[in-house]
């Protein structure tokens, strides 16, 4: 490291760390090499894909690797190489020094202990301090993360509480001994949006309150680009480069970081036309290629690249990356020659107003239960509480929440072609209720669906060539028909024709949902339904995938009802959008104007929570941030669902605001769209 | 959470330059290279496939038969004409154990695949049809749980005395087979909401279609696994019946029945009932071993919170 | 949660009722307690069979049903009717019950504590040599029946005996008869007497609960809120005792209270191998006689027994695990 990083005062200093697993299938190799530095009070962001080997990072700084790890390297502290202390000693660390929150705060908190006693308890640990200031410490604790009644809820279990209530609870218990680095490893991925912007709050004051460092550790280029300082991207086990946050979103340098960003969605629709798709799929840490590990999936890999790996080399005062032909990079960009532009997203021209799929007033009610042996109906769970969607042919349309908002209940009830409790669902001009079982059988030629998860919606035991092939044999097609149809399907989807006998375990992400859009295919449907088809892909990976959605769409004049949460992903892909609160559509439109004015309270919140991956608009731009946590479905408020967190409430006058409480809003046309508010924007 | 991604990585297949596996470890190549590796599955392989033989084929090679009495060697240690020696009516006790064993391991195979059979019929039916009949199912479970099945096999043995051990196998199949069905419920209770049984679902496929193209296969190794160790459980089961003679009955032979004849004078000839409880021990322990190293081989990963 | 525990017990209540009318079904078909008396030389006359079998409401001869209704009369009441020789079932039964409880709760006990130890310490040293012998000889006592144990135990016991010179554990019955000393020394012999029929089924216990009592903690040793505490600076054995111990044994009270009705058939062959006159040996005995009204008084008394232990499972289960309170 050059003086002008010792001139900062470096906290932590990783030098050569390496981290291998024993392995089934070989060693894992999940960190190879990787010197860092942590500097004092900064916020470091640590972003990179699966099999990256960000997380491992983080946990060989705390110690908290498996035992079958092995660890080579140093990471020094305050002149101590942690590494080489064992367990007991570097228990001394852990929870004072340097703190860490997790990802999934459910699993992460123990579950028969008070929410109280767990704080406690941490103070417990490194201090010597009597029972009751440790429970008044926590009760503060609670507070400066902002749980509402935090001695009342210090008595509660961790399962009474919501998530993202949970990850706060998680933050005050690192941040109770005056940590000197926090680490927080994905601490908002498992989280809804709008709680995922609380928490990134929750982190900052967290971050102000300490002046600790915090290492950031995500795959979500846009909240790294709101908190971070410096930003380092990881690839197959390496950092490839490393530098200001503002400088690497502004000019990337490394052909990686370079797709990276130009591959993912934003919703500030800057360039969201044009999404670059990076080939592949990042590399397994079993099987990494023998010199860079990006050079597979580069579009400037040379033979050099592949010689050796190669290491980070400085190319400015505050930048570093690890590209053997960096001098050509800039070049190769502005002559275009490095990553061909995605195909431009065309808003399809309506055929007409024919109508594929209409929902009206849907509602959908399950009962709660209670008791075990003779369970009985104790009250109801409104799922979907009247949904009003109209999905025209040769359109997409987004139906957009967060969870338990109803909408993958929403879809499955028109998947299921009965006839809803409440309601009618027509598709393609025919009223569910009315078709008979056969009528049915046919429809469902015409509707199919996508999964959210690759990896569980294809039978692990059936050779891909015969799931893609079930529909088909399921409606009678001759088995050389299906072969052929099942080849032009691959064909269709950008997969090789002899790959269909072999099992999806040996498929990519990627390539599954390729897999699964085309067994969607099979019977040529007119609507294809997709629950969250990307999220569960990898970043570098979505773009491919929905460029291909985009392609089929023009192709073959399909419509698609998209379920999403990923705001951005739908600014791309959408023509129209509804956005869905606690089993109620709030506004719905089409996609450029609902983003651009929004009408409705809800929709202005989640848009505004969404992480732009620009550090200098993410930096200065004004949040809206919910209070609160989302209702119960089985207990929804009164009037306006939304009226409990409602930002524009407080605002209004109190006759207006009373309506609000009382009567709950109808989805009126206003404008292009249609709005259920009392009083909606702009 | 690295862990877990190790080990999804780690047993997706590795990605070649065309983005597919290059060498192809199908999964009933990986499932038999982890088995043959454990050694203690491996020893009861052996163990097992060797107790069969010289169960079935050891009479023949013996020059003794079973009800045969030699009078001119009562009581008499294990020597070179009669291996495992003599009882007390000249009876060799090679050849009887080797009876008992062939009847105690025909009894155990028989009653394990026929009482996984109807727990993997029940079970399925149970867990994937849900509802009403999944309730009224699993009460009929619950209730000959709690009828003690050891003091009512007791009982019916009145009903084969003079009859053929066929009716042993049904008795205890009866008492058998309800704690598996009650895992294989559990299983296509999670397997019907699968993705890819939904996305079945949806195109329109039959029930009868999703439960045997779809359900059963991926049910496979638990009902192996599952199968395996019944047969463990069912040769104790049957053994301890035939201890107290209520399971076979004379002239026919179990490792039970030559228990319970050798044990009086157990003390000064240990060769009268040694043979009998080594062979029943060492086949019980084989067969756990290779249970337990098709648990393992299926699945490393839930290997520990299931292992016995 | 009380009406929950209502619902559970009420459910408890018709499965009894069920479990003895199907043993009472099942023991009046198969048995035959006219054959007793049938086979006698010289013979008997049929109206002295007829009033013997009358006396204890057993007689073929009587519809089954009628047979049932005055059995079922009489059990309500408590009262359990007459064995074939004409004494009290109620109280054969009042003295057999204590002598089997002895055992099983000793037996038990011993066998869950020791157990749960052992599958503590082994998932704590895994694959050190504790873990590894008590594997595998966990693997030796679960492929061994009880009766093969209780006999190997015996004869263990008496080889002992001839070794040393002196009788140190008894092997027969629950205390020597005709004892004369001190109450302690009473105690004292009693408890040498104890010793082998309980290790018989202790030890099958001790090995269960080691394997699954290993098996919860390796798995809690992975989990993520134990993960949790070692970040907050808690060391692996701290964690492993604060955070994992109370989550790795709740299963095992589910376990423990099922486990329960199993005990009661190996105790059916422990009290018949050492002498114990107990519910499991009485038993079998009876259905060698053909005393319909003694097998399904035993019958009754054993699902009672397993259904009790399988509700205070749910009962403990609750207590232990809060997750479950709000269901």
């Amino acid at each position: 490291m050059s003086d002008v990083d010792t001139l900062r005062n470096n906290l932590i200093e990783i030098r050569d760390l390496s981290v291998t697993f024993p392995s089934e299938a070989g060693t894992v190799r999940a960190v190879r090499n990787v010197s860092l530095d942590i500097r004092a009070g900064e916020v470091l962001g640590i972003v990179g894909e699966s099999g990256s080997g960000k997380t491992v990072m983080s946990l060989s700084m705390i110690g908290l690797l498996a035992e079958s790890a092995t660890v080579t390297g140093e990471i020094n502290y305050g002149g101590v190489n942690l590494l080489s202390l064992d367990d007991n000693a570097m228990s001394k660390y852990r929870g004072k020094d340097i703190a860490m929150v997790f990802q999934d705060p459910l699993s992460a908190l123990n579950p028969v202990h008070t929410i109280g006693r767990q704080i406690a308890e941490a103070l417990h640990i490194h201090s010597d301090i009597s029972k009751e200031a440790a429970l008044a410490r926590a009760v503060e604790l609670l507070e400066i993360v902002g749980i509402p009644r935090p001695a009342e809820r210090a008595q509660s279990y961790p399962h009474e509480f919501s998530g993202g209530m949970r990850q706060r609870v998680m933050i005050a218990l690192a941040i109770a001994n005056q940590p000197k680095v926090i680490l927080a490893d994905e601490p908002t991925t498992a989280l809804d949006v709008t709680v995922q912007a609380q928490i990134l709050d929750v982190l900052k004051t967290a971050r102000d309150m300490t002046g600790a460092a915090v290492v950031l550790v995500t795959h979500d280029l846009g909240v790294v680009a709101g908190l971070a300082d410096r930003v380092a991207i990881m690839y197959g086990g390496k950092v490839v480069e490393i530098g200001n946050v503002e400088e690497v979103y502004a000019s990337p340098a490394m052909p990686y970081t370079i797709g990276l960003l130009r591959s993912i969605p934003r919703i500030d629709g800057a360039e969201s036309s044009r999404l670059t798709s990076i080939d592949g799929a990042p590399p397994s840490p079993v099987a990494l290629p023998p010199g860079c590990a990006f050079a597979p999936r580069c579009p400037a890999a040379a033979g050099q690249c592949d010689a050796a790996v190669p290491e980070l080399v400085r190319i400015s005062p505050t930048r570093m990356t690890a590209c053997v032909r960096q001098s050509e990079i800039a070049a190769l960009q502005s002559s275009g020659k490095l990553f061909v532009e995605g195909p431009r997203h065309v808003a399809s021209q309506s055929s007409g107003d024919a109508v594929a799929l209409e929902v009206r007033s849907l509602k959908k009610t399950f009962p709660l239960l209670r008791g075990s042996v003779l369970r009985r109906r104790v009250g109801s769970v409104y799922a979907v509480d009247g949904v009003d969607l109209t999905l025209r042919a040769g359109r997409s349309l987004a139906l957009v929440g967060e969870s338990g908002c109803g909408k993958t209940t929403t879809l499955l009830e028109i998947l299921n072609m009965v006839a809803p409790e409440v309601g009618t669902i027509t598709v393609l001009g025919c009223d569910v209720a009315e078709l008979s079982k056969k009528q049915r059988l046919e429809m469902r030629k015409d509707l199919q669906i996508v999964f959210q998860d690759p990896f569980a919606s294809l039978d692990p035991r059936l050779p891909i060539g015969d799931a893609i092939a079930e529909p088909l044999d399921n409606f009678g097609m001759s088995k050389a028909e299906q072969n052929q149809r099942v080849m032009e399907l691959l064909e269709l989807v950008g997969l090789q024709r002899d790959h269909a006998s072999r099992y999806p375990s040996e498929f990519s992400g990627g390539q599954r949902q390729r897999i699964a859009i085309a067994r969607a295919l099979a019977l040529n449907p007119k609507v294809i339904a997709l629950d969250e088809p990307v999220s569960a892909l990898d970043v570098s990976v979505r773009a491919g995938v929905l460029n291909l959605l985009a392609e089929l769409q023009e192709k073959l004049h399909l419509s698609y009802l998209f379920v999403s949460h990923d705001l951005a992903v739908v600014q791309h892909v959408a023509d129209d959008i509804a956005v869905m609160y606690l089993g109620g559509i709030v506004e719905s439109g089409p996609v450029e104007e609902v983003f651009a004015r929004p009408q409705h309270p809800y929709t202005q919140a989640l848009l505004s929570a969404v992480p732009i991956p620009d550090p200098k608009i993410e930096r200065v731009r004004k949040r809206i941030i919910l209070q609160g946590d989302l209702p119960s479905p089985a207990n929804p408020p009164t009037g306006c669902r939304f009226h409990t967190r409602c930002h524009v409430r407080s605002t209004l006058s109190p006759e207006l605001a009373a309506k609000c409480v009382s009567d709950r809003p109808e989805l009126t046309n206003r404008n292009v769209s249609r709005v259920a508010c009392h009083a909606p924007l702009n | 959470m690295a862990t877990t991604t190790m080990s999804t990585t780690a047993t997706r297949a590795r990605t070649g330059a065309d983005g597919l596996a290059s060498d192809r470890l199908s999964r009933s190549e990986l499932i038999r290279r982890r088995f043959f590796r454990n050694k203690l599955a491996v020893f009861g392989l052996c163990v097992v496939i060797f107790m069969f033989a010289i169960a079935f084929i050891g009479p023949y090679l013996s020059q003794w038969n079973y009800y045969e009495n030699d009078f001119e060697n009562l009581l008499q240690p294990p020597s070179r004409s009669h291996w495992f020696g003599t009882t007390q009516i000249g009876v060799d006790v090679f050849a009887q154990t080797m009876r008992g064993l062939q009847k105690s391991l025909i009894i155990g195979l028989l009653v394990a695949v026929f009482s996984t059979g109807l727990s993997a019929f029940i079970g399925s039916v149970a867990g994937y049809v849900g509802g009403r009949t999944d309730k009224g199912i699993m009460w009929i479970v619950d209730l000959l749980l709690v009828i003690p099945s050891l003091l009512v096999l007791v009982i019916l043995s009145r009903y084969y005395q003079g009859r053929s051990w066929l009716l042993l196998v049904v008795g205890l199949t009866i008492f058998d087979w309800m704690i598996t069905s009650r895992v294989v419920r559990g299983l296509a209770m999670s397997l019907r909401e699968r993705d890819f049984v939904r996305a079945a679902r949806y195109m329109g496929v039959p029930t009868r279609t999703i439960i045997a193209r779809h359900l059963l296969p991926n049910m496979a190794s638990i009902i192996i696994i599952a199968a395996t160790l019944n047969v463990g459980g069912a040769i104790l089961g049957e053994t301890g019946l035939s201890y107290l003679g209520f399971g076979v009955q004379a002239p026919d032979v179990s490792l039970g029945t030559l228990i319970a004849e050798g044990t009086g004078a157990a003390l000064t000839y240990p060769w009268l009932f040694m043979f009998a409880g080594a062979s029943l021990v060492l086949t019980v322990l084989a067969v756990s071993f290779i249970g337990d190293g098709f648990r393992d081989a299926y699945d490393p990963g839930s290997a520990k919170s299931q292992k016995l | 949660m009380l009406g929950y525990i209502l619902r559970r017990l009420l459910n408890t209540v018709v499965m009894v009722i069920i479990a003895s009318t199907a043993g009472y079904f099942i023991a009046s078909s198969a048995l035959y307690p006219r054959g007793n008396y049938e086979a006698a030389n010289p013979p008997i006359p049929k109206e002295s069979i007829d009033a013997v079998l009358d006396r204890s409401n057993v007689n073929d001869e009587t519809p089954l049903l009628e047979r049932y209704g005055t059995w079922v009369s009489h059990v309500v009441r408590g009262d359990f009717g007459l064995d074939l020789d004409g004494n009290r079932i109620n109280e054969e039964f009042g003295r057999r019950i204590w002598v089997s409880l002895r055992l099983l709760v000793i037996g038990s006990v011993v066998g869950a504590t020791v157990g749960v130890l052992v599958g503590v310490v082994s998932a704590v040293r895994q694959y050190k040599l504790f873990d590894r012998s008590f594997s595998l000889g966990a693997y030796f006592l679960l492929s061994t029946p009880v009766f093969l144990l209780a006999i190997l135990l015996k004869f263990g016991g008496i080889r002992f005996n001839d070794t040393i010179g002196t009788t140190f554990f008894f092997t027969q019955g629950e205390y020597s008869a005709g004892f004369e000393g001190s109450s302690f020394e009473f105690l004292v012999n009693r408890l040498q007497h104890l010793i082998l029929p309980t290790l018989s089924i202790a030890l099958g216990s001790i090995a269960f609960y080691s394997r699954y009592q290993r098996n919860s903690m390796l798995d809690v040793l992975s989990s993520d809120h134990l993960r949790t505490a070692r970040a907050k600076g808690l060391t692996k054995r701290q964690s492993l005792f604060r955070h994992g111990l109370r989550v790795a044994i709740s299963p095992m009270a589910t376990f423990f209270a099922y486990g329960f009705g199993l005990l009661i058939a190996g105790a059916a062959f422990t009290e018949t191998i050492y002498g114990w006159f107990g519910m499991g040996q009485w038993f079998i005995t009876a259905v060698a006689k053909n005393d319909i009204n003694s097998v399904t008084a035993v019958v009754t008394f054993t699902s009672v027994l397993v259904l009790v232990s399988g509700f205070l499972a749910d009962v403990v289960l609750v207590v232990l695990d809060p997750r479950v309170r709000s269901r």
